[in-house]
């Protein structure tokens, strides 16, 4: 009820707030071009999630279930283009693909082009923001996968399908929650972004309220920004309508088994070729450029600041700030899948209510609750955990969620009825099996808060320097080789941890 | 210096200042101090093509310095330095939230009357004006804002301009011959320009600008101006930063911006880097100055160190910084202006004077531009 509570801080605000908008919000609402602009926002969203998925769904499937060459490797670096923030993500792309990018040049001495097609607009826009949010779909499948009971499958084939008909009618049907769940993490995300679709040129609705906050109208932002939880609730309706009311549970503890391994044969260097394109565009790539940046600033003389305070700052921050999230979902988690009924139904669709909202939105309710209700931690680090939780609590309640759905209730009464209490049986028996799902969870949060910032930046105590902070003040007033430093020491610390994590989850099925 | 601050320790800044060129800072450690009185020694070292000139501000260190909370939308980037020269100096415990001018404007109209914060340091009027018209600025006393002119203040004191920038035409040296470009910004209307401008609608300093049109032009003409703009299939960017990396690679041959950010990318990038800047001399307010300004928090608990901040930032020191650091312009008359820029007065009489207090009409603006169809 408290984490409710709090996630509903965002909406409650936003609500005051609109209360005192005026009639020039309604007639901007009016117009047909803000109707135009949500279409574009709602058919971004759903061509990001639709190719983040064709993304996903395969390297999930050869990172868990395949023979992959360099399963490991692959399972780590995937991941990680979630850590790259937004606006950076796509100044690289820009600066790398654009009409008179770094490829145009490469391409203009041997072959005479002198422009390349632009990347601007929908095009653009589509392609960084996929490029940047597939992990979240990666992230939940793999954790679906690794808990799938492999005697389904062998089911399957024990009844003449052969594996790619089991793969379509058994193995991605038992993936819809996880789908689902990343999907909407991905949709909902490409609704909120701001800096990747300002450089791309392509208008969706956070251009909008983002325009009323520079010009100081907190009204009629916070006005649009309702509108946009109104889309959410659409959003995340429709992804319940699909899950439907199919269970996907097993009455086995399927960790004690691995899933089986599927030999690739003749696809298996297809499949290799397959994870080094997405890797290479969406890591090899932007990590290049900033390479590129760091050494021809170095050469230009450009100082570098002490990075060594931002970078205990980021993993502290952003480590407390998945474990505070996790711990948070859970109970939400475990009432929405063992409590099923309207009034859970509800809490679930409040989890997401605020993830939509440009974080500065987010932010800005913290503030005002924060400074007349709890003055003892307004801009302390506590602070900054709280507004964690609350941002990335969507992204930590799926993973949860499908972990969870995976598991039969059966399992948990017979411990029950063995004389454990709940408490007891959580810890012994839930937990343990949820073990996918809790690191999938532990992972987004943390990967995706080394790279916030307007709940840094406005709720942080003072002084507070993050990695994420340093590229941002960096970046906006040009000085290029000062971002960089700490780009690449955001993506090379956030592989620690994923190193680390990935090493569990074998631990956990072996 | 004011009498208002209580003398007990010396303290000396020295800053020598090349008249020519942009430099790199290196910052002295301080000797070890006497029992007595403290003497710091900053200095500025440039590579000097002209006779240096030596800047010194005294600063008074109190026997208890305090502290002070600043939230600022200039990036630390720019500002960092100099206030850490500050602190060093006065000893006074300075404490900075960083973010964008609109975000730090909106985070202190949330907290109200109870924010932490002393000093609003902003990136533009626009800022500073939405703070100032919720009442949550004091006055500032006179002998601070007489140091500065009229036109670059709020009219009831209640905040300060302390550096300034220009807008500029910024241009691809190889497209274009700098003295075929109009010096009316009003003459980029025409459809020769098709296809070859970039801007960023969505920019603040774009919409100062814009206000400034408003208020010498009148709404019509700046809505033809619009209209005009629009017709020629501008290159929409998202900021001024993309605008100059832009320019430079050569997709657009001009693009609206503001003067200082070239200077960053010729540090990086050599003088081969391919943008230069076009002022626009002619007149009106394609050469709009618009200042960053500061102003103290009524809800202040730290007066006398705010007072001391703004104080500083108004020294010789301080403006000397911007005009050979930050390549923006000094607001305080006496300073030598950034090397190689066209002097204040001569773009200042080009935009008729404009006054910054007058530039809060943003929400005009941006109704404006949607209805032309410039905005989402």
């Amino acid at each position: 009820m408290l984490v409710v509570a709090g996630l509903l801080l965002p909406t409650a605000y936003l609500l005051i707030r609109a209360f005192e908008t005026s009639e020039a919000a309604l007639q901007t609402f009016m117009r047909p071009r803000t109707w135009v602009i949500i279409g574009n926002t709602t058919g971004l969203a759903l061509a990001v999630t639709t190719v983040s998925g064709l993304i996903a769904v395969p390297i999930a499937w050869l990172t868990v279930r395949s023979d992959l060459p360099w399963r490991r490797f692959w399972a780590v670096v995937t991941p990680l283009p979630l850590v790259i923030p937004s606006y950076v993500g796509a100044y690289l792309y820009i600066s790398a693909l654009g009409p008179r990018g770094a490829l145009q040049q490469l391409l203009e001495g041997p072959f005479g082009i002198t422009r390349l097609p632009s990347i601007y607009g929908f095009t653009g826009a589509l392609f960084a923001l996929t490029l940047m949010c597939y992990p979240y779909m990666l992230l939940s499948v793999r954790a679906a996968l690794m808990r799938m009971d492999p005697s389904l499958e062998e089911a399957s084939r024990s009844l003449g399908h052969n594996a790619t008909t089991t793969f379509w009618r058994v193995v991605l049907p038992a993936l819809r929650p996880a789908l689902g769940a990343g999907g909407l993490l991905v949709a909902l995300y490409t609704l909120r972004d701001f800096g990747a679709v300002a450089i791309m040129r392509f208008d969706t609705f956070t251009r909008v309220i983002y325009l009323q906050y520079s010009s100081f109208d907190r009204s009629q932002a916070a006005f649009f920004a309702l509108l946009l939880i109104g889309l959410t609730l659409v959003l995340v309706a429709f992804e319940a309508q699909t899950r439907g009311v199919a269970r996907y549970d097993q009455a086995s503890g399927a960790v004690a088994r691995p899933p089986t391994i599927i030999a690739l044969g003749r696809w298996r260097w297809p499949a290799f070729a397959f994870c080094t394109l997405i890797v290479s565009l969406s890591l090899v790539l932007p990590l290049t450029i900033l390479f590129y940046w760091l050494v021809r600033g170095l050469l230009a003389g450009e100082q570098m600041g002490n990075l060594g305070s931002a970078v205990w700052n980021s993993l502290l921050a952003s480590g407390g700030g998945a474990f505070v999230t996790v711990l948070a979902a859970l109970p939400l988690a475990v009432l929405v899948v063992r409590r099923p009924g309207r009034l859970t139904a509800l809490l679930e669709r409040m989890a997401y209510s605020a993830f939509a909202l440009p974080g500065i939105a987010v932010a800005l309710a913290l503030v005002f609750f924060g400074i007349s209700y709890a003055r003892g931690l307004y801009q302390t680090f506590a602070m900054l955990l709280f507004a964690y939780a609350i941002l990335f609590l969507p992204q930590a309640f799926g993973a949860l969620r499908t972990s969870l759905l995976q598991i039969h209730p059966s399992l948990e009464e017979s411990a029950r009825s063995l004389g454990y209490r709940p408490p007891q049986v959580f810890l012994r028996v839930t937990a343990p099996l949820m073990r996918p799902g809790l690191i999938a969870g532990a992972s987004l949060v943390f990967l995706t808060a080394m790279k916030e910032l307007p709940a840094t930046l406005l709720l942080a105590p003072l002084g507070f320097r993050s990695l994420a902070t340093e590229i941002w003040s960096a970046v906006s007033e040009a000085f290029f080789a000062r971002a960089a430093a700490p780009a690449l020491l955001i993506v090379l610390l956030s592989s620690v941890p994923m190193a680390l994590l990935s090493m569990r989850e074998r631990r956990g099925m072996s | 210096m004011p009498s208002l601050l209580k003398r007990r320790f010396m303290l000396t800044l020295f800053a020598m200042v090349a008249l020519l060129l942009t430099a790199c800072t290196q910052t002295a450690t301080p000797p070890a101090p006497p029992a007595e009185i403290v003497r710091e020694t900053v200095v500025v070292e440039v590579q000097v093509t002209a006779e240096p000139q030596v800047v010194e501000t005294v600063i008074t260190q109190p026997a208890t310095p305090g502290s002070l909370v600043v939230y600022s939308g200039r990036s630390e980037a720019l500002v960092g330095p100099l206030i850490n020269q500050f602190a060093a100096a006065s000893g006074v415990d300075v404490q900075i939230r960083y973010g964008s001018t609109s975000e730090m404007a909106a985070t202190l109209l949330e907290e109200g009357s109870n924010s932490p914060a002393d000093i609003f340091f902003a990136q533009d009027p626009g800022g500073l004006g939405a703070v100032a018209k919720a009442g949550l600025f004091a006055p500032l006393p006179a002998e601070l804002v007489s140091q500065v002119p009229t036109r670059f203040r709020s009219p009831e004191d209640l905040w300060i301009g302390i550096s300034g920038r220009a807008r500029v035409v910024t241009y691809n040296t190889d497209a274009i011959n700098p003295e075929e470009l109009p010096a009316d910004i009003f003459d980029f209307t025409d459809p020769v320009w098709s296809g070859r401008i970039g801007w960023a609608p969505t920019n603040g300093s774009l919409h100062a600008m814009i206000t400034a049109m408003r208020q010498v032009w009148g709404d019509e003409k700046t809505r033809e101006w619009l209209e005009g703009i629009q017709a020629n299939n501008p290159v929409v960017y998202d900021r001024n930063t993309t605008i100059v990396t832009g320019v430079a690679a050569g997709e657009v041959d001009i693009g609206f911006t503001n003067h200082y950010y070239l200077y960053r990318f010729l540090a990086e990038q050599g003088e081969g880097f391919k943008a230069r800047n076009h002022f626009l001399t002619g007149s009106g307010p394609g050469s709009l100055i618009m200042v960053a300004g500061a102003g103290r928090l009524a809800s202040s608990p730290n007066e006398a160190n705010a007072l001391r901040f703004i104080e500083f930032m108004l020294s010789p020191v301080a403006q000397q910084y911007f005009a050979s650091q930050t390549a923006e312009y000094p607001v305080v008359e006496g300073v030598v202006g950034p090397p190689g820029l066209p002097p204040l007065e001569e773009l200042e009489s080009a935009a008729l004077d404009i006054d910054m207090a007058d530039l809060d009409d943003l929400q005009g603006t941006i109704q404006l531009m949607q209805d032309v169809g410039v905005l989402p």
